[in-house]
C-alpha cells in the first residue's frame, strides 16, 4: 500500500471503529485498547522512540469512551495533550495514534504534531490543545457554528481540574450560558494538575459547583463508571441538542501514571493509587457486563496482540519528508 | 569557580538575589514544592520558605498580573512561565500594562519585574512548546529581553534582570539547561543588560548569534579556516548596537544566526541598522541564517533541519565568503517555499 492509500484506509477505519461503540462489549474492548496503547507508549518512550513529552490517561478510559459513545461524528470535540484515550475512543486508529507519537508519516498528523497534537477531523476531533484551557472557547465556537447554521450538532470540551483555574474557563462558561450554546464542558478531575494536588491550587473540592455562577447545570459524575458517564452525557447531549444550553460535567477520576514522561508521581500519598485501582474502570465495566476474570484476561491478550501489530505498522512507516513541513502553512 | 549546569546557575542566581534583597519573591507553577518543571528552582522553597517561593494555580494572567501590581508597589517578583508560549494568555499584563506604568505615572512608578521562561526548539516538544517568540516582545518600548547562551550568562543576566528597575524577560533555551560550564558567582559574575560579548576575535566576517545558536555558530567556525569574529549578543532588547557596528566596521561582512523566523526575525532589525550605518563600507550584503516560516515540526529528522546547526551555518558562511553574496536559504534552494 502507498502511504496515501494507507492513510485513506485509516480514515475509513476510524469511522467504522466509532460505530462499533454502540455495543457494550466493544466499549469494554475500546477501554482495554486505550490501556494497551498507552502501555506500549510508555515502553516506546523508555526506548527512545518518543520525543519531548507524553501524557498518559490510564485510569480515565471510561470518560473518553463514554463521551465518544454518546455523540456523533458530526459533533466536535476539543481535548488536551492528555488526549490519547479521547482520540482512540472517537475512532482514530492505534496505528495513527502510535505513528503520530513516534513521528511517522502514517500518524494522524503525518508526524508533524507529536503526542500533544493528535487530530481526527473525520470523527470530530479538532487538533488537541497543548495550552491549558485553550480548548474551551474553541469548543464554544464550534457550538456557535451549529447553532447559527441550525444543525443539531454539539461540541464537547474536555479539560482537567487544573484548567478550571484559567481565565478562558470562566469567560467561555459565561459566553456559552448567555448564548445558550450547545456545548458540554467535561472536567476530568483527576485530583492533580502536574505535580500539585488540587487542594493546593483550588479552594473547593467539587468543581461542578463552578457552574452555579453561570446558571448552568453542574453535575458530579463517577468517572470510573462507564454507565454513569454515558447517562450524564446523554442528559447533557439532549439538553444541548434541544437548544437549552450548556452543561458542566465533573468527572471524578484518577490518572494512574505521573503527569508526563518520567514523572514517578512521588507527591501522591501512599496507598492512594491502590485505592483507585480497586475501582478500575475496565474491571468495573467488565463485571457489570458479567464478564469473568478469565474472559477479561483473554480479551486483554487478543487486544494487546492487535496493538503490537498496529505498533509494528506504525514504526515501519517512515518519518515525513521535508516537503511536508511547508505543505499546510 | 564552580562548574554548574545551566539550570543550577539559574538556581544560584535566584538564591543570591533572594538572599541579598528581601523584596525578591518567586512565583510560578510547580516551582516551590516540586522544585520546578525543569528543576530550575530546586531547593529554593526549602531555603527561603513558601512565603517567598510560591506555587501558583494554572492562572498565568492572574499571577503575572499580580506580579506587575506587586512590582509597582514595592516587591521585586520573579515569575516563571514554564514554556514561553503560556505567556500568551497573560500578555496584556506585561506589554500593555507593566510596560506603560513608568510612562503613565510620569516616572513615579516603575515595575521591577522579571519573567523567566524556557524557550526554543530541538527537544521534540511540538509546535506549541518549542518557539522562542521573541517577536511577541520586540517593538514594545519599556521592555528588555535577554537570552543566555551558557551557565555563566544564565547566572549573570538573571541577576542583572532582577536588579533592573523595569520589566525584563529572560528566555532560557530549554535545550541548554543540562549544559555545564564554569561560573563566576557573586557581583563579578553579573552581566549588564544591553551588552554583547566578543567570544572570538576575527577580521574577515562578524557572526552575531544568540541563545543556543551561539554554540552552533562557535562550532561552525572553530577550525579557524574562516577568520570570523563571533559575538554573543546576550541581550536582544536593547541589542548592543555599538559593539556590533564597531565589529562590522572592521570586518565589513555580517552573518546573523537566529533561532527566529525568516520573516520578521530579530536579525532584520540589526540588518537594517547595519546597512544604514555602514552602507558603502560593506563588502557583501548582510546575511541571515534563520528558521523557515513554518511551525516547529515534531518528527526528529524534520526538527533537526528546522533548526540551524553547525554544519548548515558553516556551509552558509563558506558560500557567503566565496560568492560575496547572501546565499539562498535551504528551503528556497530545494524549491520548498518561496519566502
Ligand atoms: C497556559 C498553560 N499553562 C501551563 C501549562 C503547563 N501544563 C500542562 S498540563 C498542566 C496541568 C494541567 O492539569 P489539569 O488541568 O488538571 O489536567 P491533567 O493534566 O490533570 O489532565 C500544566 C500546568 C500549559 N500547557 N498551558
Ligand atoms: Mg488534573
Amino acid at each position: 500500500m502507498t502511504d496515501q492509500t494507507q492513510k485513506d484506509f485509516l480514515v475509513e477505519e476510524s469511522l467504522r471503529r466509532r460505530s462499533e461503540l454502540s455495543s457494550p462489549e466493544n466499549r469494554l474492548d475500546r477501554m482495554i485498547e486505550i490501556r494497551a496503547v498507552e502501555g506500549k507508549l510508555q515502553s516506546l518512550f523508555n526506548d527512545g522512540f518518543i520525543r519531548g513529552s507524553t501524557h498518559l490517561s490510564n485510569g480515565q478510559e471510561a470518560i473518553s469512551v463514554g463521551i465518544a459513545a454518546t455523540i456523533t461524528t458530526s459533533d466536535w470535540v476539543t481535548c488536551t495533550y492528555r488526549g490519547h484515550g479521547t482520540a482512540l475512543s472517537l475512532g482514530v486508529t492505534p496505528t495513527a495514534v502510535v505513528g503520530e507519537i513516534a513521528g511517522r508519516v502514517i500518524g494522524c498528523v503525518g508526524g508533524l504534531g507529536g503526542s500533544m497534537h493528535l487530530c481526527g477531523v473525520e470523527v470530530g476531533l479538532l487538533p488537541t490543545f497543548a495550552i491549558v484551557g485553550a480548548g474551551y472557547p474553541v469548543a464554544a465556537g464550534a457550538a456557535l457554528t451549529a447553532q447559527y447554521q441550525g444543525t443539531s450538532d454539539i461540541a464537547v470540551a474536555i479539560c482537567g481540574d487544573g484548567a478550571t483555574n484559567i481565565g478562558a474557563f470562566y469567560e467561555t462558561l459565561n459566553l456559552a450560558s448567555i448564548w445558550k450554546l450547545p456545548v458540554i464542558f467535561v472536567v476530568e478531575n483527576n485530583l492533580y494538575g502536574e505535580y500539585s494536588r488540587i487542594q493546593l491550587t483550588t479552594p473547593i473540592e467539587d468543581l461542578a459547583q463552578r457552574a452555579d455562577s453561570f446558571a448552568m447545570p453542574g453535575v458530579i459524575v463517577d468517572g470510573q463508571d462507564l454507565d454513569a458517564v454515558m447517562d450524564a452525557m446523554t442528559a447533557a447531549v439532549s439538553r444541548a441538542r434541544a437548544g437549552e444550553g450548556p452543561t458542566l460535567l465533573e468527572m471524578k477520576t484518577y490518572r494512574y501514571s505521573g503527569h508526563s514522561r518520567a514523572d514517578q508521581a512521588n507527591y501522591r500519598p501512599a496507598g492512594e493509587l491502590d485505592e483507585w485501582l480497586l475501582r478500575d474502570p475496565i474491571n468495573l465495566y467488565a463485571h457489570s457486563l458479567g464478564i469473568s476474570d478469565a474472559e477479561l484476561e483473554e480479551r486483554r491478550r487478543v487486544i494487546n496482540a492487535e496493538v503490537d501489530m498496529a505498533t509494528e505498522v506504525a514504526l515501519a512507516s517512515p518519518e515525513p519528508p521535508i516537503a511536508d513541513l511547508f505543505e499546510f502553512v | 569557580m564552580p562548574k554548574l549546569r545551566m539550570r543550577e546557575a539559574v538556581i544560584r542566581a535566584l538564591a543570591d538575589e533572594l538572599e541579598s534583597d528581601p523584596t525578591v519573591i518567586l512565583m510560578g507553577e510547580d516551582i516551590a514544592e516540586a522544585g520546578g518543571p525543569f528543576k530550575a528552582t530546586e531547593g529554593l522553597k526549602e531555603q527561603f520558605g513558601a512565603r517567598r517561593v510560591r506555587d501558583t494555580p494554572i492562572s498565568e494572567m492572574g499571577f503575572l498580573g499580580a506580579a506587575v501590581g506587586a512590582a509597582a508597589t514595592g516587591l521585586r517578583p520573579v515569575v516563571e512561565m514554564m514554556f514561553i508560549e503560556f505567556i500568551g494568555v497573560a500578555l496584556d499584563q506585561l506589554t500593555t500594562e507593566a510596560c506603560k506604568f513608568r510612562f503613565l505615572s510620569r516616572g513615579k512608578l516603575n515595575v521591577p519585574l522579571t519573567v523567566r521562561a524556557s524557550a526554543g526548539a530541538g527537544l521534540g516538544f511540538g509546535c506549541q512548546h518549542s518557539q522562542m517568540l521573541d517577536q511577541w516582545f520586540r517593538g514594545t518600548s519599556g521592555l528588555k529581553l535577554a537570552v543566555p547562551s551558557d551557565p555563566q550568562t544564565a547566572y549573570g543576566l538573571l541577576r542583572a534582570a532582577i536588579r533592573d528597575e523595569d520589566p525584563v524577560i529572560i528566555l532560557e533555551t530549554r535545550s541548554l539547561y543540562g549544559d555545564r560550564g564554569e561560573v563566576t558567582l557573586g557581583e563579578a559574575g553579573i552581566i549588564p543588560l544591553g551588552k554583547g560579548s566578543i567570544l572570538r576575535s576575527g577580521s574577515d566576517v562578524t557572526v552575531v548569534a544568540l541563545g543556543q545558536m551561539v554554540k552552533h555558530a562557535a562550532a561552525a567556525i572553530q577550525d579557524g579556516q574562516i577568520d570570523a569574529e563571533l559575538i554573543d549578543l546576550r541581550t536582544l532588547i536593547p541589542w548592543d548596537r555599538e559593539l556590533v557596528l564597531e565589529s562590522v566596521s572592521r570586518t565589513r561582512r555580517l552573518v546573523i544566526v537566529e533561532e527566529s523566523p525568516y520573516s520578521g526575525g530579530w536579525g532584520t532589525e540589526i540588518a537594517a541598522e547595519v546597512s544604514r550605518e555602514l552602507f558603502g563600507q560593506l563588502l557583501s550584503p548582510v546575511h541571515r541564517i534563520t528558521l523557515p516560516d513554518t511551525p516547529v515540526p515534531y518528527a526528529a529528522s524534520l526538527e533537526s533541519r528546522y533548526l540551524p546547526n553547525a554544519e548548515v551555518i558553516r556551509s552558509q558562511i563558506d558560500a557567503y565568503m566565496t560568492s560575496g553574496l547572501s546565499p539562498e536559504p535551504w528551503w528556497r534552494l530545494e524549491g520548498l517555499a518561496r519566502a
